[in-house]
């Protein structure tokens, strides 16, 4: 038997609504697979499961609000049968503490490993709906979630989701217009001018304010038990700019490169050199990353931000590497991230260079333990190695670190060696071989 | 394909890089990236899926100029010839 857990989505969300469910009883769950559609305080997240089995039971219905950790689904493993499976939650059931088993297993009480905080028992946020095998569904709950009607991905923005639920419009009912269908902004303010009188109180400002609270949570956790460091460098994106132009110019947009694919490159280069900035602060000790996944943060336009990773980055061809940022950034505006996304990132890269600043010292994200900054790509005076003045366009790197992982000389060098991976365009195209 | 046709089209790839813009609050004589906060990665995402919707590719060096809804409308209009 395999319990299915909410997995960590990044240290500021430590709970999640379920909207749908991508799976039903009996169905085969592969590695990987997107079984749940999660809305955090963030975004909507596509959930992934990591273990392959048979859904034998999902306790949770949608509209439930989870603490990460709680059990979602329950799988067979291969060559198990139903009843195996349910002597199994019967001889767990027995063993609980007294009371904790009355949810079930939604319950998290039946953690075998204590979470770092007691997980909360699931709240339902609607009235559980009573199936309805034939005819429309039931009226809408409080945030507009009705049980979903099939497994079929609903595709909605996580705006018009919103708008939807501080609206009370079933997503499920509205017709999109949006790429391959996806309920878009439109479409539901579309969708309220038919139907006015449906409209019960909305409640814009609730939205907003958790992101604000999750992340001053983060942010404030951070400031509080990081002792951060914080150092820049100036370095000239000449070479780097030319060889971008040379290689763009006859380049479709569907094959262009964007310059922060070189910025990203360069330093996922370098910190499989320094890898002490590269993973994470647990228990006391630096934990290294398994790999380079650097998390990339983008702005909401609706407020906040959210760091997605990307994974691997040294074995990214820089045409690969800009295919995988253009995809994240697009997910991520379309509410389409995947779990792994958000809890993968061994560091946060920051480019606030598009909106025209020309450095940024970032708070670190816990448990990672740096945070590398670029800012505007601009012409700059430059004094060269024999003394003449000329200009430049330049880009500052910044570095923000937790000094209890490392130290200023060595991120020191660590710019230093993005710098220098900036300098060679054409073997930062190169892919480099994981270890 | 005239005028209104291709605006549609631009419109309608806006709104697929950036689901969260009301296309209809635009103004199209006002700098498009600023308007709707079309990062880097947006822009070239919406590039593309004008690409896709127009079969129009627009060079690397014209787009930083097409920083406007009617000059991205004139632009494409002109590639397109007349209807």
């Amino acid at each position: 038997m395999i319990e299915f857990r909410l997995p960590s989505l990044g240290s500021d969300m430590d709970s999640g609504t379920l909207v749908e469910w991508r799976v039903k009883p009996g169905d085969r769950v592969a590695r990987g697979q997107v079984v749940a559609v999660v809305d955090t305080a963030k975004a909507a997240i596509d959930v992934e499961c990591w273990q392959e089995g048979t859904v034998h039971a999902l306790p949770v219905e949608p509209g439930t609000a989870m603490a990460v950790g709680t059990v979602m689904a329950i799988l067979r493993e291969a060559g198990e049968s139903g009843s195996d499976v349910e002597r199994a939650l019967a001889a767990r059931a027995a063993a609980a503490p007294a009371g904790a088993g009355s949810e079930g297993v939604a319950s998290g009480a039946l953690l075998p490993v204590a979470p770092a905080r007691p997980p909360v028992p699931p709240v339902r946020h609607s009235p559980p709906t009573p199936p309805t095998p034939a005819g429309p569904a039931g009226p809408a709950g409080p945030f507009g979630l009705t049980v979903a009607r099939d497994a079929a991905r609903l595709r909605i923005s996580p705006a018009a989701r919103r708008r939807a639920h501080e609206l009370g419009l079933d997503p499920q009912r509205i017709t999109g217009h949006g790429d391959q269908g996806a309920v878009t902004l439109a479409d539901v303010q579309a969708a309220q001018a038919a139907h006015p009188a449906a409209m019960p109180v909305p409640a814009p400002a609730s939205r907003v304010q958790e992101m604000r609270r999750v992340i001053a949570a983060a942010m404030s956790r951070s400031k509080r038990e990081i002792p951060h460091y914080y150092l820049a460098e100036e370095i000239p994106f000449a070479r780097a700019a030319a060889w971008l132009a040379e290689a763009n110019r006859e380049r479709p947009a569907v094959q262009r490169l964007l310059p922060a694919a070189l910025l990203l490159k360069a330093a996922a280069r370098a910190l499989r050199r320094y890898p002490e900035f590269n993973g994470f602060w647990r228990d006391g000790g630096f934990v290294p990353g398994s790999g380079v996944h650097l998390g990339v943060a983008v702005s909401l336009r609706e407020g906040g931000l959210v760091a997605p990773a990307l994974l691997d980055v040294p074995a990214l061809r820089l045409d690969a590497l800009t295919q995988a940022l253009l995809d994240l950034v697009k997910r991520t505006r379309a509410g389409a991230l995947r779990s792994s996304e958000l809890s993968e990132a061994t560091i946060t890269v920051t480019n606030l260079g598009d909106q025209g600043v020309d450095s940024v010292f970032g708070v670190i994200y816990p448990p990672q333990v740096a945070l590398l900054g670029f800012g505007r790509v601009r012409p700059r005076p430059w004094v060269d190695d024999d003394g003449g003045l000329l200009a430049l366009p330049v880009v500052t790197a910044t570095l923000a670190a937790d000094h209890r992982a490392s130290d200023g000389h060595r991120g020191a060098l660590l710019l230093a060696e993005i710098r220098e991976q900036l300098q060679e365009p054409p073997s930062l195209d190169l892919p480099e071989e994981s270890r | 394909m005239n005028r209104d046709d291709v605006r549609n089209a631009l419109l309608q790839a806006l709104a697929d890089v950036a689901p969260e813009v009301d296309t209809a609050a635009l103004d199209a004589a006002r700098p498009l990236r600023r308007q709707v906060d079309l990062d880097s990665a947006d822009w070239l995402n919406f590039l593309v899926a004008v690409h896709e919707a127009l079969g129009v590719d627009i060079p690397d060096a014209e787009a930083a100029k097409l920083d406007t809804l009617d000059k991205l409308v004139d632009w494409c209009a002109r590639v397109l010839g007349p209807a």
